[in-house]
């Protein structure tokens, strides 16, 4: 699987449970939380889709990995293709 | 002491055959039921009530994707009171509205869902959803109608059975007699049919209702065929001042709540007690300092239920029965027993008497039951008389809890 693959599945993710954001434009490398109106709850949903649409663990100490979508892309690629 | 007067001057609603008051007294008044048949999780089809109001209205994706129904029915309804009210909202101080209301129940729908993903993963709690808990409390859709209107006053629910929407009403009278406040938001609201527990549990007490041919006749107190209730889902919230400020603006005042009682059965657990309903009527005339004869409607909780009709039948004649100006009628009829909403439903479908002194009548009885033949039952067809000033409401519920809530057409 691709970084870019990658990125879609989490901007993916990121439609369904933040349905009224616009990610059509989202830069890579700056903070999700810059770019739309995400809380901490919101992140705990991402990890759960990921858990359960894609088997991935991110554990709690690996959160802050998930703060762009190049970082996203960085720390889940790996995880992705181990699978 | 002198105490305040609180009337009601804003009204929104959402029922099965309505999401404005206009609506819904139309369809009462035109004998337009609407219940329909629902998938129901483990069940099949259930009849139930449905209401198609648009919660993006007031909400936008995400909060309807993290919320509850209850919160979504009570959003609704809230937005569309203030607006009824014209109270200048923006500038009014948002620390100074409580917000009560009534629930029959709340977390089930919530807590059933989270049983039913998990199954889909062998019960791994791992994906049990964070949001389960803000979902859950008792106070979710009270306090989401304040993140979503941005009020800091006080809030919560009131947990009475299907006496909560008279009990939210309640609650906030006595707050704003209280001066804790100085607008409330209150009434009740019901997201139950979302459960499969709230209707598997009726019908294994053999009170959930069916009709073999017309959904729409499921509902049918004091018919001798009734054979249960109809579970719906609803909401009504009031805008209640007091009558000093609402006339220091110059609102619209819509009725005085001027007498109300709750009391307990103290008996059983589900089987109502029409002594202690009886009391409670009396209870609420006392304070209203009124005799029966001023009453003109007497909206009754009846929910179809064999048993549960013919006991409040025989309260309602111990109370009313020697008033001829007293009418009796009854909402779930149409929409279905509401839960925690019906109380306040059901009065709201009667305010309208007062301008138009026509009582809405209980349909689909097609075989009076001899027990449940109240002098006075309007039945079938509306009732036009002379003149409406005061209704009586009665709402009862599980555990023994009896409510009754009298309103008076405004007179300075």
């Amino acid at each position: 699987m691709t970084e870019d693959q990658v990125k879609q599945i989490v901007i993916d993710i990121i439609n369904e449970i933040a349905p009224d954001e616009d990610t059509s434009n989202l830069k890579a490398e700056v903070s999700l939380r810059d770019q739309m109106d995400l809380d901490s709850m919101d992140f705990l949903d991402i990890v759960m889709e990921l858990r359960k649409q894609h088997g991935i663990e991110v554990p709690e100490e690996d959160y802050p990995q998930l703060a762009s979508l190049q970082s996203c892309a960085d720390y889940l690629t790996p995880k992705f293709n181990a699978k | 002491m002198q105490q305040s007067r609180i009337v009601i001057t804003g009204i929104g609603l959402t029922a099965p055959n309505g999401n404005t008051l206009e609506e819904y007294r139309q369809n009462l008044l035109d004998g337009i039921a609407r219940i329909q048949k629902i998938d129901m999780r483990y069940m099949g089809q259930v009849p139930a009530g449905v209401c198609d109001f648009d919660p993006k209205k007031y909400q936008n994706r995400k909060e309807l994707r993290v919320g509850t129904r209850a919160g979504s029915i009570a959003i609704y309804c809230a937005h569309e009171a203030m607006a009824d009210s014209g109270i200048d909202f923006e500038n009014f101080d948002k620390n100074r509205i409580g917000v009560y209301i009534g629930t029959t129940e709340h977390g089930n729908v919530e807590t059933e869902n989270e049983v039913y993903n998990i199954s889909k993963f062998d019960y791994d709690t791992r994906y049990w959803t964070h949001h389960h808990n803000p979902r859950t409390v008792a106070n979710n859709p009270a306090g989401e109608i304040t993140i979503n209107m941005g009020i800091t006053g006080p809030h919560y629910t009131i947990g009475a059975a299907c006496a909560a929407g008279n009990a939210g009403l309640i609650q906030a009278l006595q707050m704003l007699r209280l001066g804790e406040v100085d607008m409330a938001l209150a009434g009740g609201v019901s997201e139950s049919i979302q459960s499969f527990g709230i209707f598997a549990g009726f019908k294994s007490q053999g009170a959930l209702g069916s009709h073999e041919s017309d959904t729409n006749k499921t509902s049918r107190p004091f018919d001798k065929t009734r054979n249960g209730i109809v579970v719906s889902e609803g909401g009504c919230v009031y805008v209640l001042e007091r009558l000093e400020d609402a006339q220091a603006r110059g609102a619209n005042i819509v009725a005085e709540i001027v007498g109300y009682c709750i009391n307990s059965d103290a008996s059983d657990y589900v089987l109502p007690n029409p002594e202690r309903q009886a009391e409670c009527m009396r209870q609420a005339l006392k304070v209203a300092g009124m005799q029966p004869e001023e009453v003109d409607i007497v909206n009754t909780h009846a929910t179809s239920t064999p048993m549960g009709d013919i006991q409040e039948c025989k309260a309602v004649k111990e109370v009313f029965g020697e008033s001829n100006k007293t009418y009796v009628n009854n909402t779930k009829s149409f929409i279905g027993h509401s839960m925690g909403a019906a109380g306040a439903l059901e009065l709201a479908g009667n305010l309208p008497s007062f301008k138009d002194n026509v009582i809405h009548p209980t349909i689909n009885v097609e075989d009076l039951d001899p027990e449940c033949a109240l002098p006075n039952l309007v039945i079938n067809t509306p009732q036009k008389v002379d003149a409406v000033k005061v209704i009586l409401n009665n709402s009862f519920g599980m555990l023994g809890i009896n409510s009754a809530l009298i309103v008076k057409k405004f007179e300075d």
